[in-house]
């Protein structure tokens, strides 16, 4: 059984130190068109965590007995069964935030994390570790994606969570909202800087000069 | 005709699928360090979604939409849930369908996009295209338009970011945005180049 130092690392490594965005540039791809309000992306990283957490732990259970050559396939059909039960937990439960995520919660099947975790760790590592490295792994994409939904909404908007924080020029106040962030380039100037500053404070992650 | 057109242009530049909707952000920011390999690889993608879009419009409209089983005696059959497992399924035999047959037919072609045809089964653009095609409910006709033109506005994307990255190499970049920082940084750039184009129809 592992130590508790090793299931910390594994749990927490993710987060700052093995981001999987800005690090191992895994599974941008879904999530960033749905940052434009803190509700929306608070459900899509609950989503993914869930289901990368999911995968790996069921992956891992059963990583004996895979055949190595359909093993791809295999973890497809897991991760794409996970996601269904995540898009019909949502329909049912929050159809308003269902809709407007749209084909984003389907896209999570081909997010790179889920795969790649599932891949280069469940593969070769007991259930308990892979579903502690499988939440790892949600909370980094999480904290990544939360700073951009928080940067977008309140400064594009002037809300959080739909809640008016900064009142609107418009309405009587002084916040001229910046519509620049709203639109889907802002995500990228954003997630830029966030790995700007990440890599100012651990400077072993800078890439070397080609 | 007039509205094929008028979707072509949107899916390549409007509605670009890497610009502003970020779908295959992986191989995007991957494979975009040379323009002759991120050409092979978009006209891979191209190659894929015009196959796919369609087939998977076929498979939806006859299959899994609600009451579609009709022909089958089947009413009031409803296997729309279904949707994600089957499009994952057809794209990835799909994409294996169509290394084997270049390989045996078309070995040159093989040659030059081969590698990257077992990349494009998880990415993402592929599965947004077709997502977006049962999302917007698209007829055959425009989805073959769809699935091409999103798969030029790809490619296009990819291949002006490889090109500004060959010029970043002589660029003094600060140390903490090397690499990954800056490249997000243009990418976000290239989509504002986009966005002007935006409200162009005919």
């Amino acid at each position: 059984m592992a130590n508790v130092k090793e299931m910390k690392s594994v749990l927490f490594g993710p987060i700052f130190a093995n981001n999987p965005i800005a690090l191992q540039i895994l599974g941008i791809c879904s999530a960033l068109a749905v940052t434009s309000k803190m509700s929306n992306t608070l459900v899509m990283c609950i989503a993914l965590t869930a289901v990368v957490a999911c995968s790996n732990l069921f992956i891992s259970i059963i990583r004996n007995h895979i055949p190595s050559s359909v093993r791809i396939i295999v973890q497809m059909t897991i991760i794409a069964s996970l996601v269904i039960v995540v898009d019909q937990v949502l329909k049912a439960y929050a159809y308003s935030i269902s809709k407007e995520l749209s084909v984003f919660v389907g896209l999570i099947i081909t997010n790179c994390i889920v795969m790649g975790r599932a891949e280069a760790y469940a593969m070769k590592s007991t259930p308990f570790m892979s579903l502690l490295d499988g939440i790892g792994n949600g909370l980094g994409y999480s904290i990544v994606l939360l700073v951009v939904g928080f940067v977008r909404e309140l400064f594009g908007s002037g809300s959080l969570f739909d809640v008016q924080i900064l009142p609107l020029a418009s309405q009587g106040g002084w916040f001229e909202p910046v519509g620049l962030l709203l639109m889907p380039p802002s995500a990228f100037f954003i997630i830029g800087g966030f790995i700007w500053v990440l890599r100012t404070f651990r400077t072993e992650q800078v890439e070397p000069k080609e | 005709m007039e509205q094929y057109i008028n979707l072509f242009i949107r899916a390549v530049f409007i509605e670009n699928l890497a610009l502003s909707f970020f779908l295959g952000m992986c191989t995007f920011l991957a494979v975009s360090k040379k323009v002759k390999t991120a050409f092979g690889l978009g006209v891979a993608v191209i190659v894929v979604l015009g196959i796919s879009v369609p087939v998977n419009n076929i498979i939806y409209h006859n299959i899994l939409a609600p009451g579609a089983l009709d022909w089958a005696g089947f009413p009031d059959a409803d296997l729309s849930f279904l949707k994600f497992l089957t499009f994952i399924g057809v794209i990835a035999a799909l994409v294996q369908i169509l290394e084997m047959t270049l390989d045996k037919y078309v070995p040159a072609l093989y040659n030059a996009l081969g590698i990257f045809l077992p990349l494009i089964t998880v990415n993402c653009a592929i599965f947004g295209g077709v997502a977006f095609m049962v999302e917007r409910d698209y007829n055959f006709g425009e989805s073959v338009v769809f699935g091409i033109g999103s798969g030029v506005g790809w490619a296009l994307a990819i291949v002006a970011l490889a090109a500004v990255r060959e010029k970043l190499k002589y660029a003094d970049v600060p140390d903490g945005l090397r690499g990954l920082g800056i490249t997000f940084i243009s990418v976000g750039l290239i989509g504002l180049g986009f966005m002007s184009f935006s409200g162009v129809s005919l």
